[in-house]
């Protein structure tokens, strides 16, 4: 009975083996610049994930090539050129500062001052509108007497 | 009047939405461009498909051709195969890469349903293809007289995909060729 728990919790945890294969780092620095890395680039197959996530082949095969580059002491500019120059620029979640991707860059920086100046014009706006409605001017302030005059002369 | 403007601008500002919208809609993200467009084919030393002849990136350049990237596992390159057999008959080289497969298999697969390929190179572990940028297969390249990757198409090449991409490019090559 026991040896047939065991077995059945052993085969219970295959499919965490399975997901994702794990690599031993000779030093725990190039861990931590693989995951960061392996979260950066993209899979070329399915387009909406990192290669961390991705369970496609071509996933797999540049985890084991970020890992075989790792610890080869490449750096993680060299390890992202070599990807961009086989995959193209596509292949980066933070894509590179460019021309192409200035506006991508810019665009948030762009949008928020937009935002900052609409509410600042608005705000602005507002109080001169205000300011104008307070005051009556002289010819306006005849004419709500006569209104008011004959208001009073018609009870 | 500026706040007459001021009116229409969710107005604008929609229509300025919608055209990107619309022209997103005609767009197919699945489409990426090769790296290697305009870049010279990758060097690479890898055996002959079931033989043990070395095929490096001399024995198989200097004239224009399609390299298709292929595997017995893929059920589209089986959907492919007649076409590029009928090409190959037509007259255009057409060089296999056997991409992470079996030799008995792919060869097994030549054997039954015919071979296209002028040569093949056995990529057992998907170097080549990696120097490639080879995401999936079937992907076909086409490869000038000098050795540069002038046009990746991913995907079945059939009659449209040749008459309609392939073939304008690769008669331009020809003829630039021939001049």
């Amino acid at each position: 009975m026991v040896r047939i728990c065991s077995l059945v919790l052993l085969l219970l945890t295959l499919p965490a083996l399975a997901v994702i294969e794990t690599y031993e780092f000779s030093d725990s620095a190039l861990e931590k610049r693989y995951r960061a890395l392996s979260e950066e680039l993209r899979c070329p197959k399915c387009q909406n994930q990192n290669i961390a996530d991705s369970n496609a082949p071509i996933s797999q095969d540049l985890r084991r090539l970020l890992y075989e580059q790792l610890e080869q002491g490449a750096s993680d500019d060299e390890i992202r050129q070599y990807m961009v120059d086989r995959y193209g620029e596509f292949v980066r979640y933070r894509p590179s500062f460019s021309g192409v991707t200035i506006f991508l860059w810019m665009a948030p920086m762009l949008l928020l001052t937009a935002g900052v100046a609409i509410a600042v014009m608005t705000l602005l706006g507002r109080k001169q509108a205000t300011d104008t409605t307070e005051a009556l001017s002289e010819e306006e302030q005849l004419k709500l007497k006569a209104i008011l005059d004959k208001a009073e002369s018609n009870q | 009047m500026p706040a007459r403007l001021k009116l229409f601008m969710p107005l604008i500002l929609f229509i300025i939405l919608a055209v990107f919208l619309v022209r997103g809609l005609s767009l197919d993200p699945k489409e990426l461009p090769s790296a290697l467009i305009d870049k010279p084919f990758p060097e690479f030393s890898l055996s002959a498909l079931g033989s043990s002849e070395v095929l490096d990136k001399a024995a198989v350049s200097g004239e224009v051709a399609l390299f298709n990237v292929w595997a017995t596992w893929c059920i589209s390159c089986r959907a492919e195969h007649p076409y590029l057999t009928e090409l190959a008959k037509r007259g255009v080289a057409i060089y296999g890469i056997n991409y992470k497969d079996e030799d008995a298999a792919a060869l097994a697969w030549l054997d039954e349903l015919g071979d296209p390929y002028l040569a093949s190179i056995a990529d057992h572990d998907g170097t080549l293809g990696l120097d490639l940028g080879v995401y999936g297969a079937p992907e076909t390249y086409l490869v000038d007289a000098n050795g540069l990757v002038r046009y990746r198409h991913v995907g079945v090449v059939n009659e449209r995909v040749w008459s309609n991409v392939l073939q304008p490019i690769y008669e331009q090559l020809k003829n630039g060729k021939a001049n």
